[in-house]
């Protein structure tokens, strides 16, 4: 073939390396060169994961039927949106991301005056097509754990154009020890659905991120659900254990993150 | 004190200092988030034409963020050193700008005074200044600095060869690792963002990076870019730690938002410096910054973000960094909304950083939710190229499967050695010299699976 005659031993060789490399790691390794730059093919399948990465970021977040699921292992929800009116507002204003529209703060005022061990937010963040595929593989694996426990959770609140921060007024009004914040990560280009997840302990307006722990990579192909929900119910107990979170907790369940790749 | 100024028959006032830096800053959409930006294109370059008559020792006497309300402030303040400072010190913001493009302003010149500058005067100046003065200035300075290697010699540009893999699978970073090495990357530091941030995984991490170094004699240097506190940690359970890196912020609120004091860094400094593990030099840190990073954390006291972020240089300088890098579209289209924006703050943080006499290298980078393209980093690695930049970093394929985030790749970094002859720290060229994988001319070679480093796969 004309072709195979084309391709010097030398280039053959290191296309055997780059086969080598590309079983070892999603990451981009092996593309092989022409010149200094990337061949076309590849440069081509960079600019699709691009497009599809730009297309997660401007989904809508379908909080119905995340809420029907939701109902199915026993949870309860209530909507709610942000400060920010739209999309393109959103993405520019964080401020307004973090806070809950004046509408919905009454409201969820009103829902639980008892208080909770932990609250739950969902929240469409970055990618609401990450909440779409992880929230609820990972909140089935979780509430058992949290009941077993017998730690007391609140309704799941569902945010649309939220940020982290949102957290911190939701935990406040249901009264929360602690809360969760389950939200889209920004889309990378080979995952689209990545969920992270934001533990607050005492959340009340005005934390930092310093006050957080947080896991991401949330998805399968990286932390997968199970696993998650794993890491978080140790994150949970040790939080209200010793009554804080972020730096000052460290996560030292070592043995957990040894078995990603088997979870 | 108000600055005032008449310009097409309107007179413009400024309340303060602060106010009017905030309006002297390009258009950058965080700047329009905090509501410090000018009101209207007029007024921004009014505010230009008022802060070229302020002489550079106001920045001495007014300060933006109190002195008694902010460490950093008070850092700035006590390490200015007003010998350094003689030459300019009886400048305008203006006459600084132009002076700094004469021949007068020397390599030497400009190394000699980057102690006698505070962040507040670079930042000044720096809105004055078009992308090509921003350039120009900053290729002229000259900050080289040494651990394993020697980084930041003329004529050449480091690259941080960055593995990270989405739940640190050794054997995953390891194949990153030798696809960087092979297309010659990896002489600014071989540099992992951890998933995890469990010390048991980061001394794994740290050994087998350090293993990787030994066992293939690389001259160059590793870090595990976790917090300081957890570097000390390991350093002090006997983990071979090369450099302690930190994200750093040019207020005491963000560092606080960090959960870093000065302190913190000066023990995390202290304590990379008693392993004594350079061979060539001790400088021992690694921070990254990026602007908008004050705004996020609340802690912006209404300066602009770029000055912020010039104030987060004066923190790196005093604990004298090996790198540092601006990670410039990473934070989001809230700050920098667009691939203009970017990269105007690339050059902006290269040159401030520069000609505060910090190793200055840019994470020349780009969010999915921001309106840029691979087409506006070319654009910003070449502009950075020509302007001397210390490092770039280098992502297999620009797509960083951890950080979700496009930086640069390993073939970026050929590209721009091949436009502008940019060699490599010349000890790590001499080791790809020795060990095959470049010619004399420094061109990559092409290799086989019988190549030594591929048994780093073997060993991970």
């Amino acid at each position: 073939m004309a072709k195979d005659l084309a391709m010097t031993d030398a280039a053959r060789v290191s296309r055997e390396t780059n086969t080598v490399l590309t079983a070892l790691t999603d990451a981009r390794v092996g593309l092989g060169r022409v010149g200094a730059s990337m061949p076309t093919a590849e440069v081509l399948k960079f600019a699709y994961a691009h497009a599809r990465a730009r297309d997660a970021v401007h989904a809508d977040f379908d909080a119905d039927a995340l809420g029907e699921a939701l109902a199915a292992i026993g949870l309860e929800s209530v909507s709610a949106r942000s400060a920010a009116p739209d999309r393109m507002t959103y993405l520019r204003r964080p401020d307004l991301g973090r806070r809950l529209a004046d509408a919905d703060r009454a409201r969820l005022d009103a829902l639980q005056a008892e208080g909770v061990d932990i609250g739950i937010v969902v929240a469409d963040g970055l990618s609401a097509t990450a909440v779409h595929v992880n929230a609820v593989p990972f909140l089935a694996a979780l509430l058992p754990m949290l009941r077993n426990a017998g730690f007391t959770v609140g309704p799941v609140a569902f945010v649309q154009n939220a940020r982290v921060a949102v957290g911190d007024e939701i935990g406040a009004l249901l009264r929360a020890r602690l809360v969760l914040v389950l939200i889209g990560e920004r889309p990378g280009l080979s995952s689209a659905d990545s969920l992270g997840v934001y533990l607050t302990h005492g959340p009340v307006p005005g934390r930092s991120d310093a006050e957080r722990n947080c896991i991401s990579n949330i998805r399968e192909g990286g932390l997968v659900p199970p696993l998650a929900a794993r890491k978080a119910m140790w994150l949970v107990s040790e939080s209200l254990r010793r009554q804080l979170s972020g730096v000052a907790l460290k996560e030292e369940e070592a043995t957990l993150i040894g078995t990603a790749a088997e979870g | 004190m108000t600055y005032r100024i008449i310009a097409g028959g309107t007179l413009w006032a400024f309340a303060d200092l602060k106010q009017l830096m905030a309006k002297a800053t390009p258009l950058r959409s965080g700047d329009v988030l905090a509501g410090v930006a000018a009101s209207s294109a007029e007024e921004s370059v009014a505010a230009r034409m008022c802060l070229a008559d302020v002489p550079l020792r106001q920045f001495l006497t007014e300060a933006l963020i109190p002195y008694e309300a902010d460490d950093v402030t008070r850092l700035i303040m006590d390490s200015h050193d007003a010998t350094a400072f003689r030459p300019v010190a009886h400048m305008t913001v203006g006459q600084f700008r132009d002076w700094l493009l004469t021949p007068a302003a020397s390599s030497a010149v400009l190394s000699a005074l980057a102690r006698g500058l505070t962040p507040e005067m670079v930042a000044a100046v720096s809105k004055l200044m078009r992308n090509q003065d921003l350039i120009l200035v900053a290729r002229k300075c000259r900050v080289v600095t040494r651990f394993r290697n020697t980084i930041g010699l003329a004529g050449t540009m480091a690259v941080r060869l960055q593995p990270n893999h989405p739940y640190d699978d050794k054997r995953g970073i390891a194949a990153s690792i030798v696809d960087g090495l092979l297309y010659g990357c990896g002489d600014a530091v071989i540099g992992i963002n951890p998933a995890s941030d469990n010390i048991a995984v980061l001394s794994d991490l740290n050994h087998m990076l350090d293993e990787i170094v030994h066992r293939y004699d690389i001259p160059t240097q590793t870090c595990i870019l976790t917090h300081v506190t957890s570097s000390i940690g390991m350093i002090e359970q006997g983990v071979p730690v090369d450099l302690v890196f930190q994200s750093v912020a040019g207020t005491q609120k963000t560092n606080q938002s960090f959960g870093v004091t000065l302190d913190m860094l000066r023990e995390g400094r202290d304590a990379a410096l008693s392993l004594k593990r350079g061979t060539v030099g001790d400088n021992v840190m690694y921070f990254e910054t990026g602007q908008g990073s004050a705004l996020s954390a609340g802690g912006h006291h209404g300066v602009d973000q770029q000055t912020c972020e010039a104030r987060a240089y004066a923190v790196c300088r005093a604990f004298d960094p090996l790198i540092v890098n601006t990670v410039v579209g990473f934070i989001g289209p809230e700050y920098l909304a667009d691939g203009k924006q970017i990269v105007r703050a690339g050059l902006e943080d290269h040159f401030c950083g520069k000609l505060l006499g910090v190793p200055m290298g840019c994470d020349i980078c780009y969010t999915n939710h921001a309106e840029a393209d691979q087409d506006d980093m070319d654009v910003l690695l070449t502009l950075l190229g020509a302007a001397g930049v210390t490092f770039v970093i280098g992502v297999p394929g620009a797509d960083d499967i951890m950080l979700n985030y496009q930086s640069t790749s390993f073939h970026d970094q050929l590209y721009i050695r091949e436009v502008l002859g940019l060699g490599r720290a010349p000890e790590f060229e001499a080791w790809l010299q020795r060990m095959g994988l470049t010619d004399a001319a420094g061109q990559l070679t092409h290799h086989g699976l019988d190549h030594p480093l591929l048994t780093i796969l073997e060993a991970s």
